[in-house]
């Protein structure tokens, strides 16, 4: 068996992946990232609107600092983020933007003098400082109080992960891309490193590292319609759960992207409301400052999927043989604006809709999005449950967006975590030294052997993986989408249990010679269910409102009873997640209050009952 | 009436014994807004659950589903059925390294790419934390942008004829990066040593600039402008070498 020796193994070589790598490079220690795709194809390349930093450059961010982006961030994550580490993040933000811009991202710069830009669909003017031209700028997105958003046009994801991965290069720093880890090699412990799949050969090979990183993005393939690329299934976590010791930070966490377009869910930046675009319904009118008087199109993505879906519910979609859906505009934007800041946006809707934004108005609903869930670390992103393992980036919950993040903050937290997470994994390497167990090596790749042989032999049984997949991901969508209540999410959890069952007698129907496709799914199903097993069963589990996890049955948010965070488990054998609670936070610098936007009925730690219901 | 459409695709597992290169053949009917993703997802998981292929946004953005489409390389995941005719074949980009089917290597080929042409920014500076960024102007940084939008897909590689009879011809993609960093004022190479790396018949000089890369790029990037803007200032770079000038 291939065997490959590194100090650090970062599993994923997305921007958050690639940056623990860099910080580990430039300390002298020697980094391998894996991938499932090439580098640049991770899904950080599909960002498009921006990064959050408080650089306070532009007009409409005049006055910011790190301050209120801690403010809209905690409001944002409604009280469900670990302060500690917002105000980490939020302090180290406008150094991670200003050292990418030293790498040589082409970030849209301060443009002095007047200019015209667009609020509610109405046009507003504003000035642009002389003194601050040629600084990094930035652009409005939902739940901020300044325009923070720094963007390189709606490419920004993509300038992020080219650049970092030039980093990577000049630094000779190895990715072994179409490599995707399939176990981790662990004593219940301490974490040694990965059994992966080769990608273009099929074989197994093992990985030894001091320190493994988790670093595989979000997971938003376990639904049916998600923004999320079709790599995004879960790999990383699946492989943490695994180990039956590291739990999974508020599995029942996942956010919905208001702007994926109608059939594919292929996204559109929330810059498009961010530069002014309005929602409107089947009537073409806007609807959203009704529900949301103050910030109407911009509150923040959980509110305003929930009042689309509402507004959907009370018949005023526009119906389609894909279920209904509304609208996104842009047209008053401008031909120039559209062609320079949105210019993904237009080759979206021309390639996939075959409509032009200028002119047309872009058909929208609201799709997952964003993994909020992930591998539970302390604030310097190691794992718990075991020594020498971490995570970072999309794929942890270290945890800055609690209930539900706020867009552009995520981007910022992969360069900020991945840095912070570096150092920290470097000063653990200072002395740290690991002695590879050969038999606990030898069991875990044993293990995976058999899983192969079985697979291919269809001992287990001839369940279909797609069929299995399919049926997992209806599930998730069905009951444990937007709006959730405790009957539909019960029989969530009797489904995936079912569900799950099956998922143990898959047998292959090609013979999974090589890098075969369908042996890599089936090497995933059983974890892919678990991971919805997880979703569905702390979301019913969880008997209030907050964030993105919004109960019919429990409308307002809970601070007396549910101000924690879920810590889902999985013991070997068992068909359901063991689920254990932790304060949300232990530094408390915002007490929990309003957000000022979504329905405001909230039970005090008192057990007070404050705010009305709005709809 | 909807379309039975035909699938020619071309088959080869190497890591598989008993496989050799075939072209296997598939029927689908056509659905509304079909995609070369759906349909090939489709007869993944209802036909032959052994084809291999590469999708990852499935949105245009990654580049990671270029194929040859009835002879012309383009974006799996962007090309709409309805577009094709009845008869569509498949098959997976020349020049890079066959890994099964239609899905090639990528990313070992780019890689030597970006340490060829040193794909980063050069510079002496060391970065302070504690300072605002350099300024640049809006307009220049916009510039950059359209060059780095470049999604290292292949299309322009595999429709070049330069690069199919050479290897080491670097192609319209290197070129492209180059005149990215040319145009970058943080990078602090000179021409001379840019000359270095693209100044010969692997790079410029072995480009025969009938634009076959220009018209299959997905991103539309302006690949016949960079050229000719490499071309004159490489040609101005050789003649001073010639003569020996300080460049
Ligand atoms: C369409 C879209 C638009 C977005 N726009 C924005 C935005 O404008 N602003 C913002 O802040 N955020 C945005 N986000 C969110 C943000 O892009 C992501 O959260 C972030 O890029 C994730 O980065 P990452 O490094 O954690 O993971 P990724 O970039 O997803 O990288 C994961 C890496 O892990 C690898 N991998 C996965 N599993 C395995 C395995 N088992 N073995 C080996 N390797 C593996 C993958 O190959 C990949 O290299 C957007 C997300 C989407 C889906
Ligand atoms: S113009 Fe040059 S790079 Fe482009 S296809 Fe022709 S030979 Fe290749
Ligand atoms: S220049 Fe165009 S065709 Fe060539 S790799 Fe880049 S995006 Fe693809
Ligand atoms: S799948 Fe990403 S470009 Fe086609």
């Amino acid at each position: 068996m291939e065997t490959i020796f590194t100090d650090v193994l970062c599993i994923g070589a997305g921007l958050a992946g690639e940056r623990v790598a860099i910080e580990a490079a430039s300390a002298g220690f020697d980094a391998i990232c894996l991938s499932i795709v090439p580098a640049r194809r991770s899904h950080s390349s599909a960002a498009q609107g921006g990064m959050q930093a408080a650089l306070g450059h532009c007009a409409m961010g005049d006055g910011d600092c790190p301050d209120v982006h801690f403010v809209d961030t905690v409001k944002g994550s409604d009280w469900g983020a670990d302060q500690e580490v917002v105000r980490l993040f939020v302090d180290r933000a406008p150094e991670a933007v200003r050292e990418m811009a030293f790498w040589g991202i082409p970030w849209n710069r301060v443009v002095p003098g007047k200019s015209t830009y667009f609020k509610g669909g109405k046009e507003f003017e504003k000035v642009e400082a002389s003194e601050k031209e040629g600084f990094i700028t930035a652009r409005d997105f939902g739940g901020t109080a300044k325009w923070r958003t720094c963007y390189t046009s709606d490419g920004t994801g993509h300038t992020l992960l080219y650049t970092m991965d030039n980093k990577v290069v000049q630094l000779g720093v190895t990715v072994h891309d179409r490599v995707e880890a399939i176990a981790l090699i662990h004593d219940g412990e301490i974490c040694t490193g990965a059994v992966a799949r080769c990608l273009k050969t099929g074989d197994l090979r093992v990985y030894l590292a001091k320190a493994t990183v988790i670093a595989t993005g979000g997971y938003g393939r376990i639904y049916r319609e998600t923004t999320n690329a079709v790599i995004n299934d879960g790999g990383g976590a699946i492989i943490a759960l695994d180990t039956g010791v590291v739990p999974l930070g508020n599995p029942e966490a996942q956010q919905f992207h208001p702007t994926g377009i109608v059939p594919t869910n292929i996204l559109v930046t929330e810059g498009c409301r961010g530069d002014g675009g309005t929602l409107l319904d089947v009537n073409e009118e806007r609807f959203m400052h009704e529900y949301e008087p103050e910030k109407a199109e911009l509150a923040s993505r959980d509110v305003v999927s929930r009042w689309m879906t509402h507004h959907i519910r009370q018949g005023l979609g526009v119906k389609s043989p894909y279920g209904d859906y509304l609208w996104l505009d842009i047209r008053h934007l401008g031909e120039h604006h559209i062609k320079t800041k949105l210019r993904e946006v237009e080759e979206i809707c021309n390639n996939f809709l075959g409509i032009d934004p200028i002119t047309q108005l872009i058909p929208v609903r609201p799709a997952q999005h964003y993994t909020m869930a992930g591998v539970r670390t302390n604030k310097d992103g190691a794992a718990y449950g075991l020594t020498g393992l971490f995570s970072a980036g999309e794929a942890a919950c270290w945890d800055m967006h609690g209930l539900n993040r706020l867009g552009g903050n995520s981007l910022a937290e992969t360069v900020v975590a991945g840095k912070i997470v570096g150092e920290k994994i470097v000063e653990f390497l200072q002395g740290y030294e690991v002695q590879y167990n050969t038999g606990v090596i030898r069991s875990a790749v044993t293990k995976q052997e058999e899983r192969i042989k079985r697979l291919i032999s269809g001992e287990n049984g001839d369940e279909n993986v797609y069929d299995i997949r399919n049926h997992m991901q209806d599930e998730l969508m069905e009951r444990v989408g937007i709006f959730r209540n405790g009957t539909d999410l019960q029989k969530a959890v009797d489904n995936l249990q079912e569900i799950y069952a099956r998922a143990q007698k898959v047998g292959l129907r090609s013979n999974g010679a090589g890098a075969n496709p369908e042996l890599g799914l089936a090497l995933k199903i059983q974890g892919m269910v678990k991971l919805a097993l997880c979703t569905a069963y702390g979301a019913l589990q969880r008997t209030e409102s907050r964030g993105c996890h919004a109960r019919e049955d429990y409308e307002a948010r809970n601070d007396r009873d549910w101000w924690n965070r879920t810590l889902a488990t999985w013991k070997e054998g068992d068909d359901l997640p063991t689920l254990n609670y932790e304060p949300a936070t232990e530094t408390v610098e915002l007490p929990p209050g309003e957000r000022g936007y979504g329905v405001c009925k909230i039970i005090t730690c008192d057990g007070e009952v404050i705010g009305e219901d709005k709809s | 009436m909807a379309r039975r459409l035909k699938f020619n695709i071309f088959r080869y597992n190497p890591q598989d014994p008993d496989s050799s290169p075939h072209t296997d053949t598939f029927f689908l009917e056509e659905t509304e807004s079909m995609s070369l993703f759906i349909a090939l997802n489709q007869i993944r998981e209802e036909q032959d659950s052994s084809l291999q292929f590469d999708f990852c946004c499935r949105a245009g953005i990654c580049g990671a589903c270029a194929i040859m489409i009835n002879g012309k390389p383009g974006l799996a995941c962007h090309t709409l059925t309805d577009e094709l005719p009845e008869e569509i074949t498949l098959m997976p980009l020349p020049i890079f390294k066959l890994i099964g089917d239609l899905s090639v290597d990528t990313g070992t080929w780019f890689r030597a790419m970006y340490e060829k042409v040193e794909s980063w920014v050069h510079t002496d500076e060391t970065f302070d934390p504690n300072t605002d960024e350099g300024r640049m102007d809006n307009a220049l940084a916009e510039e950059i942008y359209e060059l780095e939008r470049c999604i290292e897909c292949g299309c322009c590689v595999a429709a070049c004829g330069t690069a199919n009879m050479r290897e080491d011809f670097v192609g319209a993609v290197a070129m492209n990066r180059i005149a990215r960093f040319m145009m970058d004022p943080r990078d602090e190479r000179t021409d001379k040593e840019y000359f270095e790396i693209i100044g010969t018949d692997e790079g410029i000089f072995g480009c025969m600039g009938l634009l076959g890369c220009e018209d299959v790029c997905p991103k539309h990037l302006p690949l016949q402008d960079q050229l000719g803007i490499l071309r004159r200032k490489m040609g101005w770079s050789a003649v001073k070498q010639l003569f020996r000038f300080k460049s």
